[in-house]
């Protein structure tokens, strides 16, 4: 599913607008399954599965397969329903730099939302 | 004749902590005296939904100020000199000393996650001051699941990762108008004001060992939660409900953490028995 991430984001122009400052990869993990996503001025302009172990993004956002199925369902259950809230309920995890994620916060979460069938808070 | 909204907004001047503070104060309605406090990091805008409501200000007089430092009330003169800390003792002072300079007698208290934390302090404390207090989204025992450094910080946009932190607190059902108008407050808040609210509500202000002590026959205690609030969670507020006994506990399904503002019309459906409730008894 999140092989399909640049349709979703490159077509949502304030999304892409909000990360106008970011390039650079992140790492997101789905299950056992790593993928790094490239990021170029907003815009997801790469999305591939981890290749060699030196390969990595500025951080890396990992999560159970099902916990990301969950949160991307239309009405996620609570604790499902966004990042900080799969962190806080220990569903989720996050290593790295966070000073970009924390920059750029909203994006962020925004971005992998985009996966979500009429995403939340649109 | 404009159509104006019945909020009336005004200023009034106390003093909290031997400082003379300039408190922005709005209000609505006749009755009751209904004192509603703001979540941190936030302002009074969040309460404009009650004061619009009719089937609440036909029975209520429901004021809501901003706390010092918070929307339209200054901050201490020196503020510069002062890193913003709010503890136990500064919250408890200042919503006494509001309700004596408004002249207020034997108000209700509403407060929202730390409003809804203080007021069970409140009701611990000064039981016969107070008509009721309902606390939403307040717990007496709470756990940090972040690092509030980074909400005052230069390389980081302090209102944006503000609300970037919160925007998980409201729930996915919640109207989009209304969660993208309770973020924008949490974008306008000062350089580390909401860091400084946080002191307060994850750390000093722990009470689980003595909520216990609060005595619901002389005030009673609401306690009100949405479903999706990732902090004071449905389960905290059960703890809490159970440590406080003859308090009365609900969970709204489908609601987050600001349920008067970011999804009006069904906070009403669980907000207007309460206070309809309170209004009888009295």
């Amino acid at each position: 599913m999140i092989e399909k991430l640049a349709d979703y984001v490159n077509n949502n122009h304030a999304l892409v607008r909000q990360g106008r400052f970011i390039n650079y990869s992140i790492l997101v993990g789905v299950g056992e399954t790593d993928f790094i996503i490239r990021i170029d001025g907003g815009r997801v302009t790469g999305v591939r599965h981890r290749q060699l172990n030196i390969d990595s993004g500025r951080f890396a956002i990992r999560a159970p397969t099902e916990i990301w199925e969950e949160f991307w369902r239309p009405m996620p259950k609570r604790g499902h329903h966004d990042l900080f809230s799969m962190m806080a309920a220990g569903l989720a995890q996050i290593d790295g730099d966070l000073l970009p994620f924390m920059q750029n916060l909203q994006y962020f979460k925004d971005l992998l939302g985009a996966l979500r069938p009429a995403s939340i808070g649109n | 004749m404009p159509s104006f909204e019945p909020i009336v907004g005004r200023y009034i001047s106390m003093v909290v902590a031997g400082d003379t503070m300039r408190i922005y104060v709005e209000e609505a309605g006749s009755g009751i005296p209904l004192v509603c406090l703001h979540t941190a990091g936030s302002d009074s805008r969040q309460f404009r939904h009650l004061m619009t409501d009719p089937s609440i200000t036909d029975h209520y007089r429901v004021l809501a100020f901003d706390m010092p430092w918070h929307g339209k009330s200054n901050p201490p003169i020196g503020w510069r000199e002062i890193e913003y800390k709010l503890t136990t003792g500064l919250y408890k002072e200042t919503v006494v000393a509001f309700c004596q300079v408004m002249e207020l007698n034997q108000p209700v208290i509403m407060g929202c996650s730390m409003g809804g934390r203080i007021v069970l302090h409140l009701a611990l404390e000064y039981p016969d001051d107070y008509r009721a207090v309902i606390a939403l989204e307040g717990a007496d025992r709470l756990e940090p699941y972040y690092d509030t450094e980074w909400l005052h910080r230069p390389d980081v946009n302090g209102g944006e990762v503000a609300a970037g932190f919160v925007s998980g607190q409201i729930a996915p059902q919640s109207p989009s108008e209304y969660r993208w108008e309770t973020l924008w407050a949490y974008m306008q808040g000062g350089p580390g004001v909401f860091k400084g609210d946080l002191y307060f509500y994850w750390v000093d202000g722990h009470f689980d060992d003595r909520s216990v002590q609060i005595d619901t026959t002389r005030c009673p205690v609401y306690l009100l939660s949405g479903e999706y609030d990732s902090s004071c969670t449905p389960e905290r507020t059960r703890d809490t409900a159970e440590r406080i006994k003859g308090s009365k506990a609900v969970v709204m399904k489908g609601m987050g953490h600001f349920p008067m503002s970011e999804n009006p019309a069904l906070f009403r459906e669980h907000i207007l028995p309460v206070l309809k409730e309170i209004g009888v008894n009295n």
